[in-house]
């Protein structure tokens, strides 16, 4: 039985080994050499592509895009422990609701919620229009940082509220009832018992809104109006606009490398949680 | 023996969207008392010791303890401490910070919190246990840490909501066992909530029985068993053959178209009652020299004993007896006065 079951695992290796393992290799391997893509015989192992990074325009560049999703990771996390933290005590009945309220948006399209955002924000937008319409004077959010945090911020909150509004849930109320019945007021239950039973959560969304928060070329593309060049915008301009490919591998694993390192310090922020089964890693 | 009275219940009501849950109850509670709270699920039970230790509000009546309301005190101040059901532990902590949890949150010093939560830890026998995860525990074990987390608080009532109800039979009598060491060693009030009748009777000094958001009787566990107050609680309260009768005069009562001598007075003039008689009360006998005949229906065998069910007139009996009988068998039934018991047909008979 063993031996045979382990057959139905093919197809998933199969599919793991053409669609994630090559790409990666292939990248690996245009990110360490020079020459003319397309022309296979011409590539030569090199370095070049690592040594152009160091330069402080692209240091600049790598620096803003950690700062920006680290800015926006924190607000979701202000924002979205809170709102879980509302849902997961609010009546049974009500519950489903208010979790559609933040799930509905993710089901529309990206583009067109960004889009959107572009429409309300931009300078002579819907915001601006209604602030003349009363009186007051008009807001430069966009182009700019704040807008390009705000989209993040609004794109990726679901991903905040979700894990943590799971592991919340999960608390037994009974437990809450013990911290109370053992002389704890409601600060106390919260910082001592409900916020360490959290972690995993909390580890959970900073990942999922990390991730995509440091890589968007989208949001910074269209709410940045050009200006607010991010690694993604980078990376993106040397496949589609420089036909720099082994510039562009070189910048890709780069991030990838960093990515791994922040994942890495937040796990072992979850490492005292030995039940951590929510987190990514 | 005259103890204080730590904790009493006045008129105490409880009702959930119109449905009455605790109906207007009325409790003394004493000091050092083990005090169990037996009935039914959905007797109230629950909900009147929730609403000692505060989790609950009332909708009405009073709750005092030592004399002082505290209806509107909150758990954290209140000194009582629970043992819950699922033990709800700490799972983010081992087992000496879940004992200490309490401790901190007082700000005790670091070294009487070790003293206090070490003697908890003999007390439960979990030394050497301090630096354990608590999810490695067993059952049993995760129950007395619960226990422990409590008691080194030294309340002055420990709350008890059904704390072996996930423990196994042969486990479960231990702990019973433990409970009642611990209770006598710490000297303080046990209130316990129990749906299990022999639970109720082993472990109280006084058992209170409920259902349907009311108290039937209160007593002491012989008392309970062998004076039951009304048919509910001789029907919940062991086995029982429930009769109805009349009782013509004191001492004197009719049943089964016979009639008894008994030990039970104070009715009026052949009042209509129902008649008690445990099943291990009944002596076997031959048809001759009996009270009653009847023939054997069913015979089952329960370890101690057998089981037998008895037709006899339009009434079937229950008897446990070591001395089978085959079924079809005619036999005699045989008790004395003092096996007969005598209840006022109160009104929620039928519920």
């Amino acid at each position: 039985m063993k031996n045979k079951s382990k057959y139905l695992a093919y197809p998933y290796v199969i599919w793991m080994a053409i669609f994630i393992v090559i790409p990666l290799v292939l990248v690996l391997y245009y990110s360490f050499t020079s020459g003319n893509i397309h022309d296979p015989g011409s590539l030569k192992f090199s370095v070049e592509s690592y040594g152009k990074f160091f330069d402080s325009l692209y240091l600049n560049i790598i620096i803003k895009s950690f700062w920006l999703a680290f800015l926006s990771t924190v607000l979701c996390l202000l924002f979205g422990y809170p709102v879980a933290f509302i849902i997961s005590r609010a009546k049974m009945k009500h519950r489903g609701l208010l979790l559609l309220f933040f799930l509905v948006p993710i089901w529309m399209n990206f583009l067109l919620r960004t889009y959107a955002w572009m429409a309300i924000l931009s300078p002579n937008g819907f915001l601006n229009r209604v602030l003349e319409m009363i009186g007051l004077p008009t807001l430069a959010i966009m182009p700019g940082q704040k807008a390009v945090v705000l989209g993040m911020v609004y794109n990726f909150l679901p991903f905040m509220v979700l894990p943590i509004y799971t592991v919340l849930a999960k608390i037994d109320k009974n437990v809450l009832e013990a911290a109370m019945d053992l002389g704890a007021n409601g600060l106390i239950t919260f910082v001592r018992v409900i916020l360490p039973q959290t972690i995993p959560g909390i580890v959970s969304g900073v990942t999922m809104v990390f991730m995509p928060a440091v890589s968007t070329f989208v949001i910074s593309r269209l709410l940045g109006g050009g200006k607010e060049l991010l690694i993604g915008n980078l990376i993106e301009q040397q496949f589609t606009v420089h036909r720099d490919w082994h510039f562009g591998s070189a910048l890709s694993i780069i991030l990838m490398v960093m990515i791994l390192i922040s994942m890495a310090v937040m796990s072992k922020v979850d490492a005292g949680n030995e039940q951590g089964g929510a987190a990514l890693w | 023996m005259l103890r204080r009275n730590i904790i009493e219940l006045r008129n105490l009501t409880k009702s959930y969207n119109d449905t009455v849950v605790v109906d207007a109850i009325n409790l003394l509670i004493r000091e050092n008392e083990f005090i169990t709270l037996l009935g039914p699920s959905g007797c109230g039970k629950t909900t009147t010791l929730r609403m000692i230790g505060g989790f609950e509000d009332p909708n009405d009546g009073d709750i005092f303890f030592e004399g002082t309301r505290i209806n509107n005190v909150p758990p954290y101040k209140r000194n009582i401490n629970t043992v819950f059901q699922k033990y709800a532990l700490f799972t983010h902590m081992n087992v000496y910070e879940n004992i200490a949890f309490g401790l901190r949150i007082k700000k005790v010093p670091n070294d009487e919190m070790k003293k206090r939560v070490q003697r908890m830890l003999k007390l439960v026998d979990l030394e050497g246990f301090e630096k354990r995860h608590v999810d490695s525990l067993s059952g049993g074990q995760q129950q007395r840490v619960a226990i422990a987390r409590a008691l080194v608080n030294e309340p002055k009532v420990l709350l008890l909501d059904e704390p072996l109800g996930a423990l196994d039979l042969k486990l479960r009598k231990e702990m019973q066992i433990e409970l009642m060491d611990m209770q006598k060693n710490v000297g303080i009030t046990f209130i316990y909530v129990t749906h299990d009748q022999e639970e109720a009777l082993t472990m109280s000094d006084t058992v209170v029985v409920m259902n349907n958001g009311v108290i039937q009787q209160v007593g002491s566990p012989v008392d309970i068993y062998n004076e039951p107050e009304n048919r509910f609680v001789a029907d919940f309260i062991g086995e029982s053959n429930i009769l109805e009768g009349i009782m013509h005069e004191d001492f004197l009562v009719s049943f089964s178209g016979r009639k008894f001598r008994c030990v039970d007075k104070g009715f009026s003039k052949d009042e209509p009652v129902d008649v008690v008689i445990r099943p291990e009360d009944i002596d076997v006998t031959s048809p001759e020299d009996a009270d009653l005949q009847g023939v054997v229906s069913s015979v089952v065998f329960k370890g101690v004993h057998y089981e037998m069910l008895v037709e006899s007139g339009d009434f079937e009996y229950m008897i446990q007896s070591t001395d089978m009988q085959p079924v079809g068998a005619g036999i005699g039934l045989k008790f004395g006065p003092e096996d007969i018991h005598v209840m006022k047909r109160g009104s929620d008979n039928e519920k």
